[in-house]
């Protein structure tokens, strides 16, 4: 078997560090411009930067495997509702945020709810949660890494390796590495500007792939007639997904309003109007990775290839490398995964680097006992560290199936929604309110995390909701997102209102009803 | 019409909920399943939803405010180059 595709990868990840280091020319030096790029993002960058912060090894890796094993549903499940809710919270959320982060020179979520909620306590709470939900995030990229490399070099190092393949520690390390080169190059604008050029190329090969699998399977007629003949039920849901599951996927895209890495991206917008690209085309990019995707995924059922649904997250690799002959573009199609993977683990790196920085670092010391040089070497550090624990815990982690680890980590994000948007339009919520809510939310995240067997699959209420023939329940998010609601508002309306001058230095008359 | 934006976007919510194409395998243009061209036509209605809020609900006045000077008790950080990113309404 060639290693050109191996070649091709490695001549991916050199023209990123390039543009590193091209980026690194435009770089001011300082750690305003190092956590959010001085504020300077225009429309199309901010776009592709949040686009690809936003799609993952979820997106490509884990939305292939989870069509293959569940069928058409998964685009409804995920790709559809997130068109239509990321881009409200993008809009109803995130350009209030940008405007009072701006206003008043925020970096972090932290710092603004502990503002808001005049309260240390809320980002001493707030912090861990945040950082905990958003390691598996990072693990999804690292591991969703080493599965598409590992699937598209079976058999090339039959000597060297089990099964030939390149094993996931090594691709996990080096998309590691890379990723964190060009950050600490450039910091957010060296992510933003990576995030876009890898936008572009992990859609355009995406949309490439598609057509050549197609070619290869006789046609995209011939392959859908394969499934209607082998796997009949993956072209629709019955038997797949039930319609409780369906509905309660609602919770899952509202993790958005809650990502740290997200909040930091608004931040770098140069003005409100930058949003408004991202708001309309965020749905149809979404539609342009997914379908693709979905259809890849189902035909791979219809083959059938003959992987088992445990290994779902090796469909994609399979698919490319058994159709795709020429090694060139299976090399070509090898990076854009890899780009849709690296496009967000850099704003993750960067993002929990800032936040330990500002929220513990600076927050304890005190922001004049440290120069702006000092604060940005610290924040340099935080990612290295952040970067080095990640890849520790890829190592043991492997196998780990992406999509229900992926569902896990935003449905902890998606049930503390309701704190976000109190924090942005309810006047009468309390820091003991928050923190109330948090703490609920993270326990019962927890239990029935644990109770899914740390990471599995999982439906609640299914011997109520399950019809003859097909398991149904809800998501784990609902219970979750109900009961940080329902602490919120009990534990606010209980407690005294927060002072008036807080509420209304972050209710000004001119955000009043804003967006209405 | 503000108002008729946001009724729009719950009725797109609503319609998200196709339970009558559930066990339908129908083919569209012989190789789309037609639970899956219903959810790509939504995405299609999605993106032209957002485009009406951006045209009709835009928060014209958050710019100004955004860019106000800061108040004096506000955090005073990462707004300009050069400037500490910590925010001093925490300290």
């Amino acid at each position: 078997m060639s290693p050109i595709p191996l070649y091709v990868v490695g001549a991916y990840l050199l023209l990123l560090l390039g543009l590193g280091l091209m980026c690194s020319r435009f770089f001011r030096g300082t750690s305003g411009d190092f956590f959010v790029a001085s504020r300077s993002i225009g429309p199309f960058v901010l776009l592709m930067s949040v686009f690809g912060t936003t799609m993952t090894a979820f997106a490509l890796v884990g939305s292939t495997g989870k069509a293959y094993a569940d069928g058409i549903g998964t685009y409804g499940l995920m790709a559809s509702k997130s068109g239509l809710i990321h881009s409200a919270i993008f809009f109803l959320v995130g350009i209030k945020l940008w405007a009072i982060g701006k206003r008043h020179g925020y970096v972090t979520q932290c710092q603004y709810f502990r503002a808001r909620f005049g309260s240390d306590a809320v980002g001493y709470v707030l912090f861990p949660v945040l950082v905990l939900l958003v390691i598996p995030y990072l693990l999804i990229g690292v591991l969703g890494s080493g599965a598409v490399v590992s699937g598209v070099t079976r058999g090339m190092f039959p000597d060297t390796f089990a099964n030939g393949a390149v094993p996931a520690w090594i691709t996990g390390g080096v998309v590691c590495g890379v990723v964190t080169v060009y950050v600490m190059l450039a910091g957010v604008r060296g992510a933003a500007w990576a995030n876009t050029f890898q936008t572009l190329v992990f859609m355009t090969t995406g949309v490439i792939t598609f057509v050549l699998i197609a070619k290869a399977l006789g046609g995209p007629v011939a392959a859908s007639e394969a499934v209607e003949a082998n796997a009949p039920s993956k072209l629709m849901r019955t038997g797949e997904i039930g319609k409780w599951q369906f509905a309660s996927y609602f919770f899952i895209p509202l993790s958005v309003g809650m990502f740290p890495h997200l909040f930091q991206n608004w931040l770098t917008a140069r003005s409100a109007k930058t949003f408004r690209l991202t708001v309309v085309a965020h749905p149809l990019f979404i539609m342009i990775v997914w379908v693709p995707c979905i259809l890849i995924g189902i035909w791979a059922a219809g083959m059938p290839i003959g992987i088992p649904e445990e290994r779902q997250n090796a469909v994609l690799g399979a698919m490319v490398g058994r159709l795709l002959e020429n090694p060139w573009l299976t090399g070509l199609l090898t990076a854009g995964v890899l780009a849709a993977i690296m496009s967000s683990l850099d704003s993750q790196f960067m993002c929990l680097g800032t936040m330990f920085t500002n929220d513990i670092v600076l927050h304890k010391v005190g922001p004049d006992r440290l120069t702006d040089k000092q604060t940005l070497w610290v924040g340099r550090a935080f990612v290295i560290g952040i970067v080095v624990l990640t890849y520790a815990v890829s190592l043991v982690a492997q196998g780990q199936a992406i999509f229900p680890l992926a569902v896990w980590c935003f449905s902890g994000f998606g049930a503390l929604f309701p704190v976000v948007v109190a924090a942005v339009y309810w006047k009468r919520a309390t820091a003991a309110g928050v923190i109330a809510s948090v703490v609920v939310t993270a326990v019962v995240w927890f239990v029935l995390f644990a109770r899914a067997g740390y990471g599995g699959e999982s439906l609640l209420f299914v011997e109520w909701l399950s019809s003859e023939g097909q398991e149904d329940g809800v998501m784990p998010a609902t219970v979750m997102f109900a009961a940080c609601l329902v602490t919120l508002v009990g534990v606010s309306l209980a407690t005294q209102p927060p002072d008036s001058k807080t509420v209304s230095r972050f209710f000004p008359k001119a955000l009043q009803g804003v967006p209405q | 019409m503000q108002k008729v934006v946001w009724i729009l976007a719950l009725l797109l919510l609503v319609l998200h909920q196709d339970f009558w194409a559930w066990s339908d395998r129908t083919l569209v243009l012989g190789f789309l399943p037609i639970g899956l061209a219903y959810h790509l036509v939504f995405s299609l209605a999605a993106a032209g939803l957002w485009l009406a809020a951006v045209k009709l609900a835009w928060p014209s006045e958050i710019e100004a405010w955004a860019d106000a000077v800061d108040e004096p008790d506000g955090a005073t950080g990462a707004n300009d180059a050069g400037s500490s990113p910590s925010g001093g309404a925490t300290r």
